[in-house]
């Protein structure tokens, strides 16, 4: 059934007024990890498998603000990244089954997903490891005096890396447009960010670099998406970078194979009632922008895309093992 | 022809490839203002300003990750570490970041990125400041090593680096930077292509295959061996990866004799991958077992003496020599 609802794939125009558009946002990350979640159980995944449920806001919000030419990279935990910038469901389950239709033509997994096409650089699954590949990102875009910013994405557990440090030092030194937005949703794995982290505000750690900092609700996309966007258009007219601290929670755990038994059901069920898209929802029915009807089509939809790519993923080949070595160096040279 | 050193080499190497490609910049501890702690990119900072040849504060995974990030997106940066025993703190960058996009992002992201600087044990520096770290990047797919052991190979091998679009790794020496060599005039434009080796000294009696700074002592040694009627002849690999296989065999076969003269330690070192290819390719060819010569299996001294007992040396080559050739 095609969809009558005016979502608006364009996230340059959806920042403009397509709000419904960063509902859809957040549920087709939602059902595609649910997806993905049961894949997994199923054994049709292998590996590591990091969900982002719970987190949804922060990425949709960020990329409202953005715009679709500036830069991204993010850490491992990295679906929701790709779809909010706009790559296929299809291609993302693919990559998880490791077929040569994925994202990454199967040969990056979960943690790895690329999209060069939606200018998404990664997909990096050493904590803290991309820090310094966002500044270099940005350097180039100084050096070519491009009018672009750096999103780079990464949680609380990558503060106490010493990447991050260097990559913040360098960043603020050379007064680079990348934007550090530490999605802290309280655990480095097991261990809760106050059993890792010297300081109590996350903040603190851009104080040391003379960066600007502030710390925005992760669970409000609104708040999420108009915070990032005046932080940009500073950005773009005095270029140094910014560190966002955004507060957020996953509900599920670390990884597919973790319990979490580390929380009690009481702090999980606090966020839960927080749920971004519930949140949302709620927020825009009141508003009168969208009524019970129109999401349960926007939420079919999303659904119907998410067992779709399963479908897809299954039936895609993989890749072949003939090409084993084709991506380990590119051919030629800038002669 | 005309001599230079092997630093100048280098020099005129980064200088023309920053001339021809914009794209192309220079990053390291004191590279502009200070000329380089080794004085290689003397000039660079007055020709090419301060936006192509920058000073890094000391901090070597960020940098490194820097130009890789920069080199994700088309530019060609040439990292310098003051040594190679640095960029250890900059490992996860250069051996994963590096190498493993390309495959990551199933082939949407190729890394043209050069990190250069000398490499190897130099004069008394101590054990933290002395790693020869070939042997360790070797085993990383997705990098390629050069090695250069004169100013001609030094200049030639670096700006084919510069123009590869995958990450290369242009292994230099503390100890030859002030050595001399020929090498063609300015306007000929010297590219020697990685993975080609060179027969320093042709020879019939025995090969000793060395790189780096062990080709001045394979050379001396081959020197001496002469005078006792033994004919060495001396293969210099120039490049680790892609390796010159075909080189080596032909020269083995040849000569049915072979010495690795390697500038690392033993275990795991360049010699152990070269014996095994050897033996396992043209094992009837080989008159006797494969000797190596490498540094002993200890972390450096400062001491001058127990230094030089510790490195390869000519007269350890020599010895080596007598040893395959049953002398």
């Amino acid at each position: 059934m095609p969809v009558t609802v005016p979502i608006e794939k364009d996230l340059e125009k959806s920042h403009r007024g397509g709000e419904l558009n960063l509902l859809y946002l957040m549920l087709l990350i939602r059902r595609f990890e649910e997806r993905a979640s049961q894949a997994y159980q199923q054994q049709k995944i292998g590996g590591f498998c990091h969900l982002y449920i719970g987190q949804e806001a922060v990425v949709v919000g960020a990329v409202a603000a953005a715009r679709n030419n500036d830069y991204m990279i993010t850490a491992y935990r990295d679906h929701g990244h790709a779809i909010a910038r706009g790559a296929s469901l299809n291609a993302c389950m693919a990559e998880l089954l490791g077929k040569s239709t994925g994202i990454s033509r199967g040969l990056g997994g979960s943690m790895h997903y690329f999209d060069r096409a939606n200018h998404m650089y990664g997909g990096h699954a050493i904590v803290g490891g991309h820090l310094p590949l966002a500044t270099g990102l940005a350097f180039a875009c100084k050096y070519r005096n491009e009018d672009r910013c750096t999103l780079c994405f990464f949680g609380d557990g990558a503060l106490n890396q010493g990447a991050f440090h260097e990559a913040l030092n360098l960043a603020a030194l050379w007064k680079l447009s990348v934007v550090f937005v530490c999605e802290n949703n309280l655990f480095g794995m097991g261990t809760h960010v106050e059993r890792a982290t010297a300081v109590k505000e996350l903040t603190n750690r851009a104080k040391a670099y003379d960066m600007p900092s502030m710390v925005v609700n992760g669970m409000d996309v609104r708040q999420v998406r108009d915070s990032l966007r005046t932080v940009l258009d500073a950005m773009r007219k005095r270029p140094y970078p910014f560190f966002v601290e955004a507060r957020t929670y996953r509900y599920r755990g670390h990884s597919m194979s973790d319990p979490a038994t580390y929380r009690t059901k009481e702090e999980l069920d606090k966020y839960r009632h927080d749920d971004p898209i519930v949140g949302f929802k709620s927020v825009l029915l009141n508003e009168g922008k969208l009524d019970e009807a129109q999401f349960q089509e926007i939420d079919r939809e999303a659904k119907r895309l998410a067992a779709e790519s399963v479908r897809f993923a299954e039936t895609s080949p993989d890749p072949p093992t003939e090409d084993l070595h084709k991506y380990t160096f590119v051919e030629g040279a800038n002669q | 022809m005309r001599e230079i050193t092997y630093r100048q080499a280098v020099n005129e190497a980064l200088e023309e490839e920053m001339e021809r490609d914009s794209t192309v910049f220079l990053l390291g501890e004191e590279v502009a203002e200070y000329s380089g702690a080794y004085k290689v990119s003397q000039g660079l900072l007055d020709k090419f300003g301060p936006k192509r040849v920058l000073d890094t504060p000391i901090s070597e995974a960020g940098f490194a990750g820097l130009g890789i990030g920069a080199a994700m997106v088309g530019l060609r940066p040439v990292v310098e570490f003051m040594t190679f025993s640095f960029s250890l703190v900059a490992f996860d960058q250069v051996v994963n970041n590096a190498p493993n996009m390309l495959t990551m992002s199933g082939g949407q992201f190729s890394i043209p990125i050069v990190f250069r600087g000398p490499n190897g044990p130099a004069h008394q520096l101590g054990a933290t400041h002395s790693h020869a770290t070939e042997p360790l990047y070797a085993n990383f797919p997705g990098l390629k090593i050069a090695i250069p052991g004169t100013p001609r190979d030094a200049k030639g091998l670096l700006k084919t680096a510069i123009r590869d679009d995958n990450p290369v790794l242009v292994l230099e020496s503390e100890l030859l930077y002030n050595t001399t060599g020929p090498i063609e005039d300015k306007e000929v434009e010297l590219l020697i292509p990685l993975g080609k080796g060179e027969i320093k000294k042709t020879g019939s009696d025995v090969t000793i295959i060395c790189y780096a700074q062990t080709l001045r002592l394979a050379l001396a040694a081959a020197g001496t061996l002469a005078g006792h009627g033994v004919n060495a002849e001396v293969l210099d690999l120039r490049s680790i990866k892609p390796l010159d296989l075909d080189l080596i065999l032909n020269s083995v076969a040849k000569t049915h004799r072979c010495v690795i003269a390697e500038q690392n330690k033993p275990f795991c070192g360049i010699g152990a991958e070269l014996t095994y290819q050897i033996q396992r390719e043209i094992f009837d060819e080989l008159d006797a077992p494969v000797a190596r010569v490498a540094q002993e299996e200890v972390p450096m001294p400062y001491n001058e003496s127990l230094e030089e007992a510790v490195l390869p040396s000519e007269e350890k080559i020599v010895q080596a020599v007598y040893q395959v050739c049953y002398l």
